[in-house]
């Protein structure tokens, strides 16, 4: 039976082109893969093939003419010996393709917050505590608040392994994994060439394969060699497997300035990851989070970023002396109730906000103190319930301005309680500049405690 | 151009292979080949969107590889990967319907073709960065290691992502750990419009795992018999825990980088003489032929068994519907909805 060929398509943004030469004549046979034309689209001139075998009834279109659309019949092909004098009638007849005519016009079925009405629902946010009350607890650092928490769940699950530059015999740079290759052996403890965009790309391809890797960057200044494991391979997975398959692993390491290491060492990546949708992204303060929130984690079947700070590695906290607990993602933590104005902060930029309020309360300003512990998910609920109740907002972190998590909540409580707000949302960030070796300048590129104290000033107009 | 370089000498049939198995090695490429022509018409209809990267002329690279591999062993490979899906098994229709973006797709119309998995099949995609699968892979043969099992990876690149860092970095690891890694290098001599020799002046590829210490070799691509006894080779190497091995496939592809590549690069009369005297399905159907295995009829009947399968997966990759539109929200994390939805 004759069938049509239509003018192609040659490029994902072409709708119409010029037949520019046939190069083939009535009567001729093709097969498969022969050029038949010459065709320009907006780009350039293309080289179109016969899909079928069979022999050229009629050429609808001369060549040379200019404006053909995608889909319009150009010539009819027939079986050898058929009868073609029919054939354009009998292709005419036939339906033209449908194209996809669906692709505009669609409805959002789903309002991403940037559409949420202002004042949407009431926050509820979730308090309870994170262990019983009554709960024994020891003094731990955050240092080894970590190391538990990985030895805990390796031993709980067989297909936990830690892998990273140093972490083994050298007993982790900043002595995190320590002890964890003596009791786990070479196995499961491993130590890897310099060679983060490798190892993160083999680490993603594990979790693929069925295990849950802990692969640990020395810091994650480092990680910008590995991001587009981080992002293309682990993050976006699941979705563009249709949910088949995903990267249930970790990343972590420190994040964020140390002190006088410059800037190529110095920075602070949680507004980076949080962007990226299929990551959950946690930067924690405590020791105790610390622990609960690495043990989650490693038990979440997602990838997840796990921020931590050399600075507060060697912090003391109180830690729940538990056999296994966890704190869940998307639960913030409130460190002091206060009723004239909320910090939102998290990791180590809780060190300037509870300094800040310790000040505060000096001059009778009662702050109330959040930590948001992860990123994404975020506890919006905690957030703007503490802002109904004080009408003011504070953010503190160390990262760069442009693009922060702050301006990120700033928004956020601009839409859901526009009305609550007595004064505009002050963002006390990391300033707009590589990061300085000098001491003093280094001093001045961070946030600091006169600057949060300055913020809540500004917002409370005391 | 000829292939460069190979182990196998040209026209060798290796002896130990049966009729019915030439048969199918006939009709696995045959079959890659008409789904790409198809979905190179779909796309011209306007029913495939985007990039799509055709297969056309390297069929003997996967079907020789796969006729090397056991149930289990696993693959993962570039963008180009329609061939690589369909030789391991995998439903025309799904692959067809993800091409044009449909709800009946391998991903649900959400991958596309440059991306799309099948945990089923062991084929962990389908990845759009190029060379980001070869550490993949290696981790994929990582975690058969550390499960203690004897599966095997095919990690899948060309020439273009051979000259990547991290092909480097993971020869490196592969070899140091042991890893059961088949690396395939699919020398089809262009990087896009970059010919090999434009982009390397050390273009035996398979020769650079030496500087880490991996074994590897040359194999003509365009014959299915030498690829499938080096894949064997390869795959008992692994098998038996002596770590990584390098195939630098020697292929040839028909068509442009991408449907919307005018190949300029390269001469039509280039093209015309692979297609005309080293085609690889040519050859087998000749072998077939000639060696009184098949007649004419009865490679015509494939033929229309296959052309037959393409045309359903067309009608159903036109027929199935978009994919709803919930799906935009599911699917971005395993345990949850995403926060923002």
């Amino acid at each position: 039976m004759a069938t049509e060929i239509l003018m192609p398509a040659l490029s994902p943004t072409m709708e119409e082109g010029t037949l520019a030469k046939w190069l083939v004549k009535e009567g001729d046979t093709v097969s498969a893969g022969d050029i038949i034309a010459e065709i320009e689209t907006d780009k350039a001139t293309m080289e179109f093939e016969a899909v079928d075998e069979g022999v050229i009834g009629k050429l609808l279109v001369a060549e040379g003419t200019e404006g053909v659309k995608v889909n319009t019949p150009i010539a009819v092909i027939g079986e050898e010996g058929e009868d073609m004098s029919t054939a354009e009638a009998q292709a005419e007849s036939a339906p033209a393709p449908a194209a996809l005519e669906t692709s505009e016009g669609r409805a959002d079925p789903a309002p991403a917050n940037g559409s949420t009405p202002a004042q949407a629902a009431a926050p509820k946010p979730d308090q309870t505590p994170d262990w019983p009350e009554g709960t024994a607890m020891k003094t731990q650092t955050v240092r080894e608040a970590l190391r538990d928490a990985m030895a805990e769940e390796m031993r709980r699950d067989d297909s936990v392994f830690v892998m990273g530059e140093e972490v083994a015999e050298y007993q982790g740079a900043y002595k995190v994994t320590q002890g964890l290759l003596d009791e786990f052996g070479a196995k499961r403890v491993i130590d890897t060439p310099i060679t983060e965009h490798g190892f993160a790309g083999l680490g993603v391809g594990a979790a693929f394969g069925g295990l849950r890797p802990i692969v640990e960057f020395m810091t994650f200044n480092f990680a910008m060699q590995a991001m587009d494991h981080i992002v293309n391979s682990a993050a976006k997975t699941l979705y563009m497997s249709g949910g088949q398959m995903g990267a249930p692993m970790v990343f972590r390491g420190p994040n964020g300035a140390a002190a006088r290491v410059g800037a190529q060492h110095s920075q602070d990546y949680a507004a980076w990851y949080a962007s990226i949708p299929g990551l959950k992204v946690v930067q924690p303060y405590s020791a105790a989070d610390a622990k609960g929130l690495l043990k989650t984690a490693i038990r979440d079947p997602n990838p997840v970023i796990f921020l931590e700070n050399e600075i507060l590695y060697g912090r003391s906290f109180e830690v729940p002396d538990l056999e296994d607990f966890t704190i869940p993602f998307g639960k913030a933590k409130i460190w002091r109730e206060g009723t004239d104005v909320t910090i939102v902060s998290f990791g180590i930029g809780m060190t300037y906000a509870l300094a800040a309020a310790d000040e505060l309360a000096k001059d009778g300003i009662e702050a109330e103190v959040i930590d948001l512990r992860t990123l994404r998910p975020i506890d919006y609920d905690t957030v703007i319930a503490s802002v109904m109740k004080t009408n003011r907002c504070v953010t503190v972190e160390e990262g760069f301005p442009v693009g922060s998590i702050g301006n990120h909540l700033s928004a956020y409580i601009m839409q859901n309680a526009f009305d609550h707000l007595d004064a505009p949302v002050i963002n006390c960030t990391g300033k707009d500049v590589p990061m300085p070796y000098a001491a003093n300048l280094e001093k001045h590129a961070l946030t600091s405690v006169p600057e949060v104290v300055a913020a809540v000033r500004q917002v409370t107009y005391r | 151009m000829p292939p460069r370089k190979t182990a196998a000498k040209e026209g060798s049939a290796t002896p130990n292979v049966s009729a019915d198995e030439l048969k199918h090695y006939y009709r696995e490429m045959l079959l890659i080949r008409r789904f790409e022509e198809k979905a190179g018409q779909l796309y011209g209809m306007g029913l495939i969107g985007g990039f799509c990267h055709l297969y056309i002329g390297q069929e003997a690279v996967v079907v020789g590889l796969e006729a090397a591999a056991e149930e289990g062993d696993k693959r993962v490979t570039s963008y180009r990967d329609h061939g690589h899906m369909l030789a391991c098994g995998m439903d025309p229709k799904g692959v067809m319907a993800e091409l044009t973006g449909r709800e009946g797709g391998y991903s649900k119309g959400k991958g596309g073709s440059m991306h799309m998995f099948s945990k089923e099949k062991h084929f962990y995609g389908g990845h759009g960065i190029v060379a980001a699968q070869v550490p993949i892979g290696a981790g994929l043969a990582f975690a058969d290691k550390y499960l203690g099992n004897d599966r095997v990876t095919f990690a899948y690149f060309g020439d273009g992502a051979a000259n990547q860092g991290q092909v480097a970095e993971t020869y490196n690891m592969a070899q140091l750990w042991d890893l059961p890694c088949i690396f395939v290098i699919e020398n089809n001599q262009y990087a896009m419009g970059t010919s090999v020799q434009r982009a390397t002046k050390s273009p035996d590829f398979w020769e650079r795992g030496a500087a880490y210490g991996i074994k590897g070799e040359a194999v003509d691509g365009m014959d299915v018999l030498a690829v499938k006894a080096a894949g064997e080779k390869a795959v008992a190497h692994c098998r038996a825990g002596k770590g990584p091995y390098i195939l630098e496939v020697m292929t040839y592809r028909y068509r442009g980088h991408s449907m919307s590549d005018p190949a300029k690069y390269r001469t039509r009369e280039e093209v015309q003489e692979m297609r005309e005297k080293r085609d690889a399905i040519e050859h087998v159907r000749q072998m077939l032929l000639t060696g009184g295995h098949a007649s004419e009829e009865d490679l015509k009947k494939i033929d229309k068994e296959i052309k037959e399968i393409v045309n359903e997966a067309a009608e159903f990759s036109k027929e199935s519907p978009e994919p709803h539109l919930d799906e935009l929200w599911t699917d971005i994390y395993a345990d949850a909805a995403p926060q923002n939805a």
